[in-house]
């Protein structure tokens, strides 16, 4: 052990990109070798179609348009926020098994462990909302918009989803424990999304809850993707929806990150 | 010249006072073992050096490096093994090795040369493309001293290397340790075990409630509980008074008795004394039915220093382990 090897501790962008890069590669291995994990992440969303579009949406009348087409712009919002929720308790279970405490005594990134671990956890949930996409398919669902139009609706909705896993992120550091980030994160995302545009018109609700869900940023991103989606004019949508992304963003980033330099 | 310069560290985690003062120089090249129970604060102090904590006072430099003010040139320079394998799961034993050395920023072939040849060198050749799941705790243990090593540290850390692992694998990993120190790794360990800081420390550090509360190597410790005893049972307690009397002639301080059990101790000034017993006993017709020269070990050496066993765990544990699951060692 005469010879030390060569290591690098500048954190140029040029060696955080890397670093998160092999990070991600870590995190995405697991599907490839556990791939019940990314089987049982679809069924949850999957039977959330078949309950609203065939148990709920028979009662559910939305003048000229079909429910399917309605319900499924916001089944990949739902899809994305739960999935979103996966990065708090991946990092807890990390902290607990002792790989946070090797990744910190590493001369590597301090953001790119959680940068490795929001970019897979949203390459997952595109996936997964691309299955649900086929799963709609099948039972009559379509885009109604250009390629285009279509594929933005996808990227956004797997944006979004990475900005929500910058909050779970900050959870799960925080709580430190994988079940209690797991009910953690369902807590918050569940009301959320359950309070928007998603299932339901938000004109059908009472006053004070329709304020709330049209102040919900849910409701933005189930808007502006419904409206790509179904071919319908997205106003300010989108500018709406990236200016939400970019604030929570803005906000999480560096609060995931001051809370993982500190994590014991 | 010294690799490791603490000078009175301290942290406490609200009311818990985790390291009270510890200062500590560790020689380059050498093993220093840190000895105590659970709660001691041990593993405060390799967090600490490993720049995974921040002390509250005091200075600590490794290799030359500050742990606060130069923490990532300080990570670029050391390994660190901690109380739980931290490899990851559902990697393979090399892609583990491989994604480590990246971290290091070693680039993707030499990254790939390390990981070949600390496979080879903790004996996982056949296991090495399997997923981590799959390993014996004792395997992991190996895969994680070699993540350790990926960067051929200057300072290498191991915090209760083998804490849970079975008799057999524990030789394994000790043997695998002294090849490191054979090739001269500069290693500060630490472990609750006497027996594991008596076989492969060079100085060890005797740590209780937050601070060095003595400090030698194994030898000048025992030294401290007065040397050797030499232990006679004889065969009747008729010829006890006899006995007793000659062994006082021999040893350096008045035996100790224990009449029931036809049992005299006796502290003496070197082993060559047990030869002088038995002849002395013997030519006055005194039957011996055991004899036997014993050493002190570092178990007494710890009673003594801290009131306590070394294996006891004191109540309150630090809160650096909170929310830790005991390692899984299955098979």
């Amino acid at each position: 052990m005469s010879v030390q090897t060569q290591t690098v501790t500048d954190n140029s962008l040029r060696w955080i990109v890397s670093d998160a890069i092999v990070m991600t590669k870590r995190n995405l291995l697991k599907y490839v070798r556990v791939p019940s994990l990314l089987v049982f992440s679809t069924i949850q969303p999957i039977m959330f179609v078949l309950l609203f579009a065939f148990v709920f949406g028979g009662a559910i009348e939305i003048p000229g348009i079909n429910y399917l087409d309605f319900l499924m712009p916001g089944i990949f919002i739902q899809t994305s926020l739960f999935g979103s929720q996966n990065t708090g308790v991946g990092l807890a279970d990390d902290m607990n098994k002792g790989m946070i405490d090797r990744f910190r005594s590493l001369p590597m990134s301090r953001s790119a462990v959680l940068a490795g671990r929001t970019i897979s956890d949203s390459i997952r949930n595109l996936f997964v909302v691309l299955l649900m996409s086929l799963v709609g398919y099948i039972i009559g669902f379509r885009f109604a918009g250009s390629f285009f139009e279509s594929a933005g609706a996808l990227l956004l909705v797997a944006l979004f989803g990475s900005a929500f896993s910058w909050i779970s992120a900050t959870i799960g550091l925080a709580v430190k424990d994988v079940e209690v980030a797991q009910t953690a994160g369902f807590l918050w995302v569940f009301p959320l999304t359950f309070a928007s545009s998603a299932f339901v018109p938000v004109e059908t609700m009472p006053s004070w809850l329709r304020t709330f869900a049209e102040l919900n940023p849910v409701t933005v991103a189930i808007d502006t993707v419904r409206a790509l989606v179904l071919d319908q004019p997205v106003g300010n949508g989108i500018w709406k929806l990236l200016a939400w992304i970019g604030a929570i963003l803005l906000v999480f980033v560096p609060l995931a990150v001051s809370r993982y330099r500190k994590a014991v | 010249m010294a690799i490791i310069e603490v000078s009175d560290i301290t942290k406490s985690y609200g009311d818990v006072h985790a390291l009270t003062g510890v200062t500590m120089s560790i020689e380059e090249g050498t093993v220093y073992g840190l000895l105590g129970p659970n709660g001691a604060g041990k593993t405060t102090a390799v967090r600490v050096l490993t720049t995974l904590l921040q002390p509250d006072s005091g200075t600590a430099t490794v290799a030359g490096y500050d742990v606060v003010k130069q923490a990532n040139e300080l990570r670029s320079v050391i390994g660190l093994a901690g109380q739980y394998a931290a490899v990851d799961e559902n990697l393979t034993g090399y892609e583990n090795l491989q994604m480590v050395g990246k971290l290091y920023r070693l680039g993707s072939s030499v990254s790939k040369r390390r990981a070949t040849e600390l496979i080879e060198q903790f004996d996982l050749v056949e296991a090495a493309d399997r997923p981590v799941r799959t390993y014996s705790g004792g395997m992991r243990r190996r895969l994680d001293l070699g993540a350790a090593l990926v960067a051929k540290p200057q300072v290498l850390f191991l915090d209760e290397p083998t804490t849970g692992l079975d008799p057999r694998s524990r030789l394994g990993l000790w043997a695998f340790i002294e090849q490191l120190v054979a090739e001269g790794t500069t290693l500060l360990l630490t472990t609750q075990y006497l027996e594991e800081a008596d076989r492969l420390a060079d100085l060890i550090g005797v740590i209780d409630g937050g601070t060095v509360i003595a400090e030698g190597t194994s030898d000048e410790l025992k030294a401290q509980m007065g040397g050797d005893v030499v232990e006679v049972r004889i065969g009747s307690e008729d010829n006890l008074d006899t006995a007793t009397t000659i062994l006082a002639s021999i040893g350096t301080e008045e035996p100790r008795i224990q009449r029931d059990d036809r049992r005299i101790q006796v502290p003496v000034d070197g082993p060559g004394r047990v030869a002088e017993a038995v002849r002395a006993l013997d030519a006055a017709g005194v039957k011996i039915e055991d004899l036997a020269l014993r050493r002190p070990t570092l178990d007494d050496v710890f009673l003594t220093l801290t009131g306590h066993g070394a294996e006891e765990v004191s109540a309150d544990d630090p809160p650096a382990k909170r929310g830790r699951r005991p390692e899984r060692t299955a098979r």
